[in-house]
């Protein structure tokens, strides 16, 4: 038996998928039944997306995130879309606070030089896995800053981090916020950093920090490294967004360099 | 134009222009109704259908959706219209002109000759009046052939394309995809790589693996890297393996501003690879994708509706004589196409309005996360396509696009379509997948084991490329 499989030309089938397989985690070698994908290789895909789908779909608890995040204040906002199929369909209401909330932020104190705003997105999961250790991380970098409370909102975009800031008279706005689910990975965070947010601003207005997650993505200290780096940066220069992305590149350390949108 | 209107037992419906009666007369998408130009009840939806029903085609050579002296695609498709293709059809009305398509006397021959004369708003409109299985029925008679290593868009074929996407552009791991997917005869209209880096130096090195590759495996294929058309551009000056030049465009002049593109320099791609002659049987060498929504998502829509925009940017596409084109139906997420009946009805108003437009038409049948639909409404779309006669379809490993996020058809799928429908690969690489014994006398795909000669001596070719 062993001199027969030491005489074997040919790898053993195992062998040489899981060689191939640390090339890259796509669906490779799930063999077949008939035409169609073996029952295991069906369930397992299921699976994925089933938990991409409870990603989306799970509502972000409010309660347990500031429990993560005491003793940092914190306010609670919501914007326009009433409730996930609204928010899913009209991104433009994910955008704007609803009047509760515009009010209860146009009542609190102004003038901050950074405010952090933690939404839901489109992994509310990203977001309760992720957020908090990340703000600790920014605040050991930021913490000389006045830093406004931090904000957390229910069914929201990036940009609503502009109508928070300009309310709040924030000179950077900081969107921590959900991203959309992979299969492979349904719990990353975005980090998107705007200077001079207020309502209207464009995407190319903003830095782009992403995959932060615990699943071969970004770690919370180099995220908030960089996010550092650029926030001084744009507090220095008076701006964000691609004039910023063009900037870093010649000035920056190359830890920061790479991987900013 | 004078406003139109539909009486309907008491009620008087009033459209304003063109642009609002298409708008009205579409199928129900979310994009629509985030453009706040859909219809606001599924009544007044039939009733712009009524009214356009009654418009005469001609009004579509006057009238324009998006003016002639702002956009240049609206100046594409109004001085490139082909009078004479139009005459046999032009005393029909958009309600005649679904009739005609649909009747015997529409064959395929009567299909080609008049395509020339339609333009895409013409062709955006009569779909909105059919049904899912007209637009089936007719895409289904009307068939583009093209060519480069192989032929597409034979009658009883369904190409694909191998799409091998990897998170961090690794050569060997976009070579083991590669690998799989050949395995299950996957590939005949293009392998084509999404790079995760979009730049010329990493574009040239997956393009030499992909020519090394092909030739190592001596596939009748061709390959591509959806670059941006500027980097392609400089990746022929510097003598790179280019067969195929891609290039995502929309429908108007801002939306393919967008994206970085004119007219102008497709002109110059299409130059470029025309030059390099690379082809064997064929030199269509161009290779465009689309999507609903594309333009709204650019705030360039100018109020039309996504699926007319859409047609318009098939109006792009045909003036350069692509290989292929695909619309990425679901790609856009919930707020174009909110589930899975709405992807599946814009899957056939894709193929449908770029088929009767002359182009060789495939889909990415595919989906978000955030979009409600699962793998069951791709099964359904892929199944009515291929009945469609669809040029060609996307797949990847299990179904899972890891560098996009998104997911898509898996190489299972091809075999599953090629065993419950009949269709084969095009006929150049089916002859090939023949030679390499991976066929069999039923037409099937053989199921090989790793110790197979076979595929041994495609993975020992595997690590030697990547």
């Amino acid at each position: 038996m062993a001199r027969d499989m030491a005489n074997d030309a040919v790898p053993p089938p195992i062998d040489l998928w899981s060689s191939m397989r640390q090339a890259t985690s796509a669906r490779i070698g799930l063999g077949r039944s008939g035409d169609a994908m073996p029952l295991k290789a069906v369930l397992d895909f299921q699976l994925a997306h089933a938990k991409a789908r409870d990603a989306v779909h799970a509502p972000l608890d409010f309660d347990a995130l500031e429990e993560q995040l005491a003793p940092y204040e914190t306010i609670r906002v919501a914007s326009l879309a009433p409730d996930r199929p609204t928010y899913l369909r009209r991104p433009d209401l994910g955008r704007r606070l609803d009047k509760e909330s515009a009010a209860k932020l146009d009542a609190v104190q102004h003038g901050y030089d950074i405010v952090f705003v933690l939404s839901d997105g489109l992994s509310s999961i990203g977001v309760q896995m992720h957020a908090a250790p990340m703000i600790r991380a920014c605040m050991e970098r930021l913490g000389d800053l006045k830093v406004a409370p931090i904000v957390i909102a229910r069914q929201a975009r990036v940009a609503l981090s502009d109508d928070v800031g300009e309310r709040l008279g924030a000179r950077l706005a900081v969107s921590l916020i959900g991203e959309r689910p992979g299969l492979s990975v349904a719990e990353s965070l975005g980090v998107y950093l705007t200077y001079e947010p207020r309502v209207g601003r464009r995407d190319s207005e903003r830095n782009c920090i992403s995959n932060v997650h615990g699943l071969g993505g970004l770690s919370y200290d180099l995220a908030a490294e960089k996010l550092a780096w650029l926030a001084r940066t744009a507090l220095k220069l008076q701006l964000t967004g691609v004039k910023l992305k063009d900037d870093v590149a010649a000035i920056a350390p190359p830890e920061i360099a790479g991987e900013i949108g | 134009m004078a406003a139109l209107t539909c009486d309907l037992g008491g009620d008087r419906y009033v459209f304003d222009d063109l642009k609002d009666v298409l708008a009205k007369a579409s199928s129900r998408k979310s994009g629509d109704e985030l453009a706040e130009i859909a219809a606001e009840t599924d009544a007044e939806r039939i009733a712009a259908r009524m009214a356009l029903a009654d418009l005469p085609l001609k009004t579509f050579l006057s009238e324009t959706v998006v003016p002639y002296e702002d956009d240049e695609v609206t100046r594409l498709i109004i001085d490139s219209h082909d009078a004479e293709a139009f005459r046999p059809i032009s005393h029909l009305t958009v309600g005649g002109l679904r009739d005609w398509l649909l009747s015997h006397e529409a064959d395929s021959a009567a299909l080609a000759a008049v395509s020339p004369g339609l333009t895409p708003e013409m062709a955006a409109a009569v779909s909105k009046l059919m049904r899912n299985q007209d637009l089936i029925a007719v895409a289904k008679k009307r068939r583009v052939v093209t060519a480069f290593r192989t032929t597409l868009g034979l009658e009883g074929r369904l190409g694909s394309r191998l799409q091998p996407n990897h998170p961090t552009d690794d050569l060997r791991g976009i070579a083991v995809s590669v690998l799989d997917g050949l395995l299950y005869g996957v590939g005949d209209a293009v392998i084509g790589i999404n790079p995760a880096t979009d730049n010329v130096p990493n574009a040239i090195s997956l393009m030499k693996m992909l020519d090394d590759l092909r030739l190592h495996y001596d596939i009748p294929a061709q390959t591509c890297v959806l670059t941006h058309v500027t980097n392609t551009i400089e990746i022929m000056n510097r003598g790179a393996p280019v067969d195929l030049v891609f290039q995502s465009v929309a429908g108007s002049e801002a939306a393919n501003n967008g994206f970085g593109v004119d007219l102008s320099v497709l002109k110059e791609a299409h130059q470029a690879g025309l030059s390099l002659k690379r082809g064997t049987v064929g030199q269509n060498v161009m290779y465009f994708e689309t999507g609903q929504g594309s333009a709204l998502s650019a705030e360039a829509h100018h109020g039309v509706d996504q699926q007319t925009m859409e047609a318009r940017a098939y109006g792009v596409a045909r003036a350069y004589d692509p290989m292929i084109v695909n619309t990425v139906v679901g790609f856009i997420g919930p707020e174009y196409l909110y589930d899975g009946k709405q992807i599946i009805r814009a899957g056939l108003e894709d193929h449908f309005c770029g088929k009767l437009l002359g182009l060789p038409m495939g889909v990415d049948v595919c989906y978000t996360n955030h979009a409600e639909a699962d793998q069951d409404d791709m099964d359904s779309l892929m199944t009515l396509l291929t009945v469609a006669g669809c040029t060609f379809l996307i797949a990847v490993p299990g179904a899972d696009d890891i560098m996009l996020n998104y997911q898509s058809l898996s190489f299972h799928d091809m075999l599953y379509l090629r065993g419950a429908l009949g269709v084969k690969a095009a006929p150049e690489f089916e002859a090939w997948l023949e030679r390499m014994d991976m066929v069999t006398p039923e037409g099937r795909i053989r199921e090989l084991g790793l110790r197979d000669p076979r595929v041994a001596r495609l993975v020992d070719q595997t690590r030697l490329v990547a």
